[in-house]
């Protein structure tokens, strides 16, 4: 077969500068093959080598002494949890993909992300995702975006739920900004003893290199490639052969063939293809090394005749491994997979070279140096501008909006706002509860799972003391459109209170941040400002980043996304009695709220880019409410210290649409099962708040502010140790009845449960009818 | 005692059906497809999960696995078989209970907790649940919905084979209630002898407090005091 003449078009094509081509000569120290330009063009774009991203990544915290596995060290990061058990976690993104095929760009993103945490050796045991779309009520472009957010969900469920994970947990956010660029990003979390751990290194001179899993064929050519581009009409269509085809089904197979070879010892080193296929997977494999390595492509299982060397190297085909086996036991991975029915192939060996050699039908097609490819990727410290539409925001004060006259029937359009209302219609389609570790599933403020002896790979009847883990995944894309730095503050300090108010300390956090192109100056600050505040607040809350996945190019011809750095944060919780939910109890319980009424140095009084203003008053602006890590870091504690003395009934956090939400969502958001919602109302007292308007007080979204409910016998001393620790407290009310009532210094409203649970409840299903 | 759980090509629920064996104090191991015998088991549970990825139609490929011939045997002989969600549905395929499970009706998969009415507290399968309990465990499939012709529906009637019925929480049999649209609300049956049953719901999921529910324990222990009290064969 015949490859084309490398021309200046055909490296632009491959999206290298003619910078990045001069280098990659000078590595190679001739012109590059073909098969050899495809390689640098995938190891170099942004997905593999985060190469306008690493100088802000190296800001992170990485660093604890509970992480055995760092950021950037292997798949994925991991932390210990006590008892010689371990935690492996990541998130990653596959936006792009989504945008052009939904089903199949989010399904291959859950079989990616849960392929990296079995390499690490852990076995998965719960998914959690984050989630954007353009609105979905109405008309026009809302069918379009409808049709996206039905399909990426199933796609979520079919691979999920085949595969047998809990999808416990996640967030879902409707706005403009997502229209044509959905973003889908997929987190997995898996467990192992220490000495389980498995790494991604070519070790070993000699060494047999095998190949398992599914035949490699045409789908995904260059998939990393196309999801560091920015996405257009035209692009989409024609990168449609870019999406890769999953089967939860193989990657099942596969995951239990590799945990039990895992098992045997036998496995010297081991690497999933994901982005950029067997070319990321072979050259990091010998670059952690420090070996080389040599592959014959004629011996890779392949879907369809004449494939070319380049495409062999460049396919993403989904649910396929690379195994560095010890030399001598060949027969433990052939009987392994064998017993799976999985394809296995022999396919190169360990060298000393250092080089990265790949032979098609016995001739050399690509030879590069593994090290330099992998880790001399070029650096670009981007321009960066501050945007102009930030003076506006700025500017905008309260004086030109009128304060709510019907906070009633406010409060019940904020709670059918899809992006508040419930999710039941996602989470239901997703099997939450597989693995019998779910113990508080999709609906309260962090998801909660047990890891038993028996969640564990290779499980001996051994006795194990159980491990409670908590997560969530947060980010309000708006406050960081608005004010990137507080938002990139506020995406941390929301996720550490959501696992606050479930009882759990943080251990670690992934990130996934979405944004749109780094050769724009301003977008470019956005992502700089927004990293500046992720790291700020991540040292704050004592949680290291372990690793995690950048979305660049996220725009569409309208213009870029709203920059979303997800924040997905693990913690663990220390008993099974200190597990908290988020639903008011029992009646009679006193109703306290942690935290001041609102920020009265806010002068937008926490309603700067709320849910408020965006549904009532139909306006996304003003500077949002300000994150200080001090305040929240005394809150999360006093509050953890409340629950760990067993005072605490409920907690729950106040985010988009402020308190009333917040008491509201106390009130309805109890499951008991289908159809059978736990309704529980509450007198609430907020006469004696007479300095702040009534929206503020209602609907502002005022930082560090949590609800809980304790006895009536209680409330005092949970007042009196908060207030005792530096946290504001005061009762506002008590649980009971059959409604919510608020008194306000003006005036008293109130709304029966079940006309608030409705329009919650209800409001995506009814969007999606 | 002593339980075989099944496991196919993606068994996915098959450490949870071990695991809710063992909480009962009671042990139980995993058997690959591909073996021909049952051992020493007392009891066989298919678990459920998407075996052979669903491909075909849900259980159709299992069924013809070699182990399904031991498990058929031992039905023969009398040995108790439990079938959770996809092992349910492989019973229907391998004709050893009757009817069919079919797509979900809204077309979604449904992952909830639901409530179950049993119909029949004389079977080797319920006998330990309560006569006025409505048992509370959770369902995930999509495709559930049972559906069998009028003669057959008639004859597990007639029989008193339907074990488990969707209803609320206070023991209607609602429409509403039905998640799937089985017929007559169907969620669970056993064949004429009362040795082999099915059910869509998973009491694996639902054997310890900290989960939501132990009300599927409550079936598990009846299989455990039939072959406790009674003589029921064990496999050769």
């Amino acid at each position: 077969m015949t490859e084309p003449a490398i021309t200046p078009e055909l490296v632009q094509k491959h999206n290298l500068t003619p910078e990045e081509y001069a280098h990659a000569k000078k590595i190679l120290g001739r012109e590059p093959s073909y098969t050899e330009l495809g390689i640098f063009s995938v190891m170099w774009s942004e997905h593999c080598s985060y190469k306008n991203t690493r100088p802000l990544l190296k800001t992170f915290p990485t660093k604890s002494p509970k992480i055995l596995v760092g950021a950037g060290e292997e798949n994925a990061g991991i932390i210990d949890i006590g008892d010689g058990l371990a935690i492996a976690f990541k998130i990653e993104s596959h936006n792009h993909p989504s945008a052009v095929e939904p089903f199949q760009g989010a399904a291959t993103g859950v079989g990616g992300i849960v392929r990296d945490i079995f390499t690490m050796g852990a076995r998965p045991v719960c998914a959690i995702n984050s989630l954007r779309f353009g609105p979905i009520t109405g008309n026009g472009a809302a069918a379009n975006n409808r049709r996206l957010f039905s399909g990426v969900v199933n796609g979520i469920a079919h691979y999920g739920n085949c595969f047998g994970i809990p999808t416990i947990a996640g967030e879902v956010y409707f706005d403009k900004s997502y229209e044509g660029n959905p973003l889908v990003n997929a987190f997995c979390l898996g467990v192992l003893r220490h000495e389980q751990i498995a790494r991604g290194a070519a070790k070993g001179i000699g060494n047999p290199v095998f190949y398992v899993g599914p035949a490699t064929g045409r789908d995904g050519l260059a998939g990393a490639a196309f999801a560091s581009q920015d996405l257009t009409e035209e692009s989409a269509e024609q990168q449609r052969g870019a999406v890769q085809v999953g089967d939860p089904f193989m990657e099942k197979l596969v995951c239990e063939a590799c945990l039990e070879l895992l098992a045997t010892g036998a496995v010297a080193g081991i690497q999933d293809m994901g982005a950029a296929g067997l070319t990321c997977s072979t050259c990091e494999t010998a670059a952690r090394a420090g070996t080389g390595i040599e592959i014959e492509l004629n011996k890779v299982p392949q879907r369809v005749p004449n494939m070319s060397s380049y495409e062999i190297m460049l396919s993403e085909s989904q649910e396929r491994m690379l195994i560095i086996v010890h030399k001598g036991r060949e027969e433990e991975v052939k009987r392994i997979f064998d017993k799976w029915d999985l394809p296995w192939a022999e396919v190169g060996f360990v060298t000393d070279t250092g080089r990265m050699v790949v032979k098609h039908r016995g001739k050399v097609v690509a030879d590069i140096p593994a090290k330099k490819i992998a880790d001399e990727s070029p650096i670009y410290q981007r321009e960066s501008a501050e945007p102009e539409y930030l003076k506006e925001v700025r500017a905008f004060r309260l004086d030109g909006i009128s304060d709510t006259t019907h906070p009633a029937e406010d409060l019940k359009k904020l709670l059918a706002w899809p992006s508040i209302a419930s999710k039941n219609w996602v989470y239901r389609q997703y099997d939450h509860m597989v693995r019998d570790g779910s113990v508080v599933c999709p609906g309260s403020d962090a998801a909660v799972i047990r890891i038993k002896a028996d969640s564990l790979p290779d499980a001996p009847n051994e006795k194990l003391p159980e491990k409670l883990i908590a997560m969530t995944v947060d980010c309000n894309g708006t406050y960081v459109y608005l004010d990137p730095y507080e938002g990139g503050k506020a995406a941390v300090t929301e996720a550490c209170r959501n696992l606050a108010c479930s009882g759990a300390v943080p251990l670690g956090v992934t990130d996934n941040l979405n944004f749109g192109s780094p050769m724009k100056p301003e977008l470019f600050w956005q992502l700089k400002e927004s990293v500046r505040g992720l790291a700020e607040a991540c040292r704050a809350f004592n949680a290291p980043v372990t690793g995690g996945n950048c979305s660049l190019y996220n725009q569409s011809p309208a213009g870029p996304i709203d920059p979303t750095p997800t924040v997905a944060v693990v913690g663990l919780i220390d008993k099974p009695e200190h597990v908290t939910t988020q639903w008011f109890k029992d009646e009679g319980d006193a109703i306290i709220l942690l935290g001041e009424i609102a920020d009265k140095k806010d002068p937008l009084l926490g309603l700067g880019g709320s849910a408020y203003l965006q549904v009532i008053q139909d306006k996304k602006t003003g500077t949002p409410p300000p994150c200080d890590l001090e305040t929240a870091r005394t809150l999360h504690t006093t509050l953890l210290g409340l629950i760990q003395s067993g005072l605490i009934k409920s907690a729950h956090d106040c985010s988009e649409g402020g308190l009333a939400v917040c008491l509201a969502e106390s009130c309805i958001s109890q499951l008991v099962g289908r159809e059978t919602p736990r309704l529980i109302g509450a007198q609430i007292d907020l006469a004696p708040f007479t300095d702040i308007r009534l929206d503020a007080l209602l609907f502002g979204e005022t930082q560090s502010r949590i609800v809980v409910t304790c006895a009536p016998l209680d409330a005092a001393k949970v007042v009196e140790r908060a207030k005792l620790l530096g946290v504001p407290a005061v009762q506002i009310g008590k649980v009971g009845a059959d409604k919510l009532v608020v008194k306000t210094p003006a005036t008293e409203f109130s709304a029966p449960l079940a006309e608030l649970h409705d329009p919650w409840w209800n409001a995506i299903a009814r969007a999606m009818a | 005692m002593n339980f075989a759980v099944l496991q196919f090509p993606a068994s996915n629920c098959d450490q949870d059906c071990v695991h809710a064996v063992r909480v009962t104090g009671h042990s139980a191991s995993l058997l690959w497809h591909k073996e021909t015998s049952l051992g020493n088991a007392d009891a066989v549970v298919i678990p459920g999960g998407f075996s052979y990825g669903d491909y075909l139609r849900t259980g159709a490929i299992a069924r013809f696995s070699p182990i399904m011939q031991a498990v058929q045997k031992f039905a023969d002989e009398g040995g108790l078989v439990l079938g959770v969600c996809n092992g349910f549905q492989i019973l229907c395929e391998a004709g050893m209970l009757p009817g069919a499970l079919i797509r979900n009706r809204d077309l979604q998969f449904h992952c909830e907790q639901i409530f179950l009415k049993t119909g029949n507290f004389e079977t080797p399968f319920t006998s330990k649940i309560p006569r006025d309990k409505i048992m509370k465990i959770p369902i995930a499939h999509g495709e559930g919905c049972y559906f069998a012709d009028e003669a057959t529906l008639a004859k597990l009637k007639a029989n008193n084979q339907i074990l488990w019925q969707y209803c609320d929480a206070t023991g209607n049999l609602t429409d509403t209630a039905n998640p799937n649209g089985s017929l007559m609300n169907i969620a669970g049956i056993c064949n004429e002898r009362r040795n082999v049953a099915g059910l869509m719901p998973h009491p694996d999921r639902a054997s310890e407090e900290i989960l939501g529910s132990a009300d599927g324990r409550l079936i598990f222990e009846s299989v455990i005091d039939a072959l406790q009290s009674k003589t029921i064969k064990k496999a050769a």
